[in-house]
């Protein structure tokens, strides 16, 4: 399919109104990683970057730019992370490290020596701390591994319960220091035209996913969560072409249609929980943690994500775009997630809450014990946990998995009796 | 007093840490606020007319931090949950929470002592012109929520002063390492380490009385021929005691350390500036070579080679706080380096919570004897 559309000239788009858009993310994902392999072929700069980084500078700059948090999912989920994992405990990685970054640097070590690979090595990277202050870590090794450079804009943690003026300051500040590092790199001017309209893509397109997937909260709702899962790939990857955002608008549509007919997402099965969803997909599993809660009619329709890339700004200002960068759901304070999720829960009326105790993410983990006490008090809702990870299969055990949905369930329904 | 009175003093006041505490609020006529590993602005304290108190958990075994804290939560941090439900930091006035890593960030969040907590964070990208600025703000925010629980004013004078006395203090730490350096039959392993972990529960300004007499008296004493292997040791802290033991069991002497509990409190000095609150801001965007600071040139590997060069060090010890992921993530890097510079090597885990030490009796036994 590709080489056919290849063929049509890479100037076209290679989506068209016709096709759904399950079928559009397809071609998409697959295309952009297809652009890195050709502009490393070609010479051209490649980046890496964290998956909530501001990509409106690469993109200015058409730095070609891949997210290694996305390609390890995609490797996990293919089950194909064991290899990367073991590697990168060889070279003395400890196997408590997050599992992307541990599959990103053994898939480093391993291809670094050959000439072309699916996932092609960067000449830069870029990262942005508002999901973890792990990356640091990571990015800190790319770097001196590879000996290339590496871009930060540090975003303050917010402990208190409003993002801070200065924090934004700092944030605006380094924002305009990336232009000025990007034109060191690039030998080239900072297009500011561009910029603008990227910007503009880029915030329309944070819309357009906020748009589509917070239809969740129809009843029944339209969307299963895993398959939200997929279209994740398109924002993280995407978010400044417009390709994505004319997926997510085409997403919309499909579901406000399914709206209209009172289709659920589950395939087949009626909806007859709603559940929120605290974590990050367990991808070696996927499929099983689906079918566990589809067998008992339940359907994942509240999470962090809608809200994790709803980074909306008025194009040409700056100072907006580090309000929106510091203030993602990651980095807030206690009360901020926590507030975070009640609204969560409520606007897309989930009876239920799944902690993903993810063994890779501290971040994810550390504030569960506090914001599940709190939702359950406040909100009067069952809650349970079950120990997973995102990427390595060797954290996950479908017994425990099975158990505790099987109990959420029977506190759900033994609530609405 | 003579050397033994000094070494003697030093010790007994890091073994009993809340008798010491209450001795130097007693004293001074001070309050205590504490501060969680790894960094903290102590001169704002101290300019508080308060003992800061440096809290690095401690050997304890776990009952109700586990509700609070998963299984792989770093070693230091469940150990400082565990005596946080238990009561035992309620003895200060307020603590200090610096947000270094996913964890603290956590943890500044879920402070289950009685006082008041003060979460704060350390701009990582410390070569934008903006870090200063920003790292000034929450100096000040420090500064106000400090002002505001102990109600007192903390002046521009005070906090001039108790930077000048801690930029007194870090000199004469430097010149305490060094000299131990070459003292080692005096200053042993495990006294080396109580001396500097005594500083964390006195009065700085008596503090520093003891060490400079300390040095006085060690840079009179020739410096010792010891027959045992040098070693440097990385990491964030060199603890329980048990462990250091089996360096002495093993001949092998601590001459110098990368340690966030030791050296990197007193590496980087507060250089001059207008404003007090932003010479303590310098400091840390001045302070390198670290796993807890951004590191884009990974400045710490060359510092390790330079520190084992320096103090002609037969080798290299990563003390490894079990759960760390900032110290993890620099092991392979660092083991590479080294395999590459003919430097001997050996990783030991850094668990509070454990009771025995069987690994790392076996690791450092032989570690030692490849030397
Ligand atoms: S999974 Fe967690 S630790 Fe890993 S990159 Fe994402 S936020 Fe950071
Ligand atoms: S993970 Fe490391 S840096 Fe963070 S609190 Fe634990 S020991 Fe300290």
């Amino acid at each position: 399919m590709l080489m056919r559309l290849k063929k049509r000239g890479d100037k076209m788009s290679i989506i068209n109104e016709n096709m759904t858009s399950k079928e559009m993310l397809g071609i998409l994902v697959e295309k952009n990683m297809e652009d890195a392999r050709k502009a490393k072929a070609n010479g051209e700069l490649v980046c890496w970057s964290s998956s909530i980084a501001p990509c409106e500078f690469t993109e200015t700059m058409g730095i070609c730019t891949i997210y290694p948090e996305n390609y390890a999912a995609v490797l996990a989920a293919k089950k194909l992370a064991p290899e990367f994992l073991e590697h990168a405990e060889r070279k003395g990685y400890a196997n408590d490290i997050c599992g992307y970054a541990r599959i990103n640097l053994g898939y480093m070590d391993l291809k670094k020596e050959l000439d072309e690979i699916e996932f092609p090595l960067p000449d830069l990277v870029l990262l942005c701390n508002n999901i973890c202050e792990t990356l640091l870590k990571w990015y800190e090794n790319i770097a001196y591994e590879l000996n290339i450079p590496l871009l930060i804009v540090d975003v303050p943690y917010n402990h208190g319960d409003e993002v801070t003026e200065e924090n934004i300051k700092y944030v605006e500040a380094q924002l305009y220091d990336l232009i000025h590092q990007l034109e060191l790199i690039c030998n080239k001017p900072f297009d500011m035209d561009k910029f603008q309209e990227v910007m503009k893509i880029a915030s329309d397109n944070a819309t357009a996913w906020y748009e589509a997937t917070s239809l969740c909260s129809a009843v029944p709702s339209p969307l299963s969560g895993f398959d939200m899962f997929n279209y994740m790939a398109l924002i993280v990857c995407m978010r400044g072409k417009k390709e994505c955002g004319i997926t997510f608008k085409k997403l919309k549509a499909e579901l406000e249609e399914k709206i209209a007919n009172g289709e659920g997402g589950l395939k087949g099965v009626e909806e007859k929980h709603r559940i929120m969803w605290d974590g990050i997909a367990c991808w070696p599993y996927l499929s099983h943690t689906y079918k566990v809660l589809k067998n008992k009619g339940a359907n994942m329709t509240g999470s962090t994500y809608p809200s994790a890339w709803a980074l909306e700004y008025t194009p040409g200002n700056l100072y907006e775009m580090a309000k929106v960068y510091t203030g993602m759901g990651n980095n807030l304070s206690l009360k901020g997630q926590t507030d975070l999720r009640k609204d969560i829960i409520k606007e897309t009326k989930c009876n239920g809450v799944i902690m993903h105790l993810n063994r890779s993410c501290k971040m994810c983990d550390f504030l569960q014990y506090e914001i599940g006490k709190d939702l359950e008090e406040s909100l009067n809702i069952p809650i349970t946990t079950f120990d997973g990870d995102q990427a390595d299969p060797r954290n996950y055990s479908k017994a425990q998995y099975e158990t505790r949905i099987e109990a959420l369930v029977e506190m759900i329904e033994q609530r609405s009796r | 007093m003579d050397i033994n009175n000094i070494i003697d003093y030093l010790v007994k006041s890091a073994d009993s840490p809340e008798k010491t505490i209450k001795e130097s609020c007693e004293k001074n006529n001070k309050e205590a606020v504490g501060w969680v590993a790894p960094y903290a602005p102590e001169e704002i304290i101290y300019a508080a007319n308060c003992i800061p108190v440096g809290i690095w958990g401690g050997q304890v075994e776990l009952t109700k931090a586990r509700t609070y804290l998963p299984a792989f939560a770093c070693s230091i941090m469940q150990s400082i949950m565990e005596y946080e439900t238990r009561g035992t930091y309620d003895l200060l006035k307020a603590v200090l929470i610096p947000a270094v890593c996913d964890t603290l960030k956590c943890f500044g969040q879920k402070w289950k002592g009685t006082c008041e907590a003060i979460p704060f964070v350390f701009p990582q990208n410390r070569e934008a012109k903006s870090a200063e600025g920003f790292l000034e703000s929450e100096y000040k925010y420090i500064k106000s929520r400090l002002e505001e629980i102990l109600g007192i004013t903390i002046t521009e004078e005070a906090l001039q002063d108790s930077i000048v006395l801690y930029n007194d203090y870090r000199a004469e730490m430097r010149r305490f390492v060094e000299i131990a350096s070459n003292r080692t039959d005096i200053i042993t392993p495990l006294i080396r380490h109580k001396i500097i972990k005594a500083s964390y529960f006195m009065d700085k300004k008596d503090y520093l009385e003891y060490i400079r007499e300390l040095n006085k008296k060690l840079r009179l004493l020739p410096p010792n021929k010891s027959k045992n292997k040098r070693i440097v040791v990385t990491g964030i802290m060199l603890e329980p005691d048990g462990v250091i033991d089996y360096f002495e069991k093993y001949g092998m002497d601590i001459v110098g350390d990368d340690l966030a509990h030791e050296s990197r409190q007193f590496r980087t000095d507060a250089p001059f500036s207008g404003s007090p609150l932003n010479s303590l801001a310098k400091r840390w965007t001045n302070h390198s070579a670290c796993s807890l600071a951004f590191d884009p040139y990974k400045e710490r590997i060359q510092y390790l080679v330079d520190l084992v060069n320096h103090y002609k060090a037969d080798g290299l010890v990563i003390a490894l706080m079990k759960f760390c992921d900032p110290e993890e993530y620099d092991v392979p890097v660092i083991m590479d380096r080294m395999k590459k510079e003919n430097i001997p090597l050996q990783v030991i885990e850094i668990d509070q919570q454990a009771k025995s030490f069987e690994q790392i009796n076996t690791r450092l036994q032989s570690f030692a004897e490849n030397l």
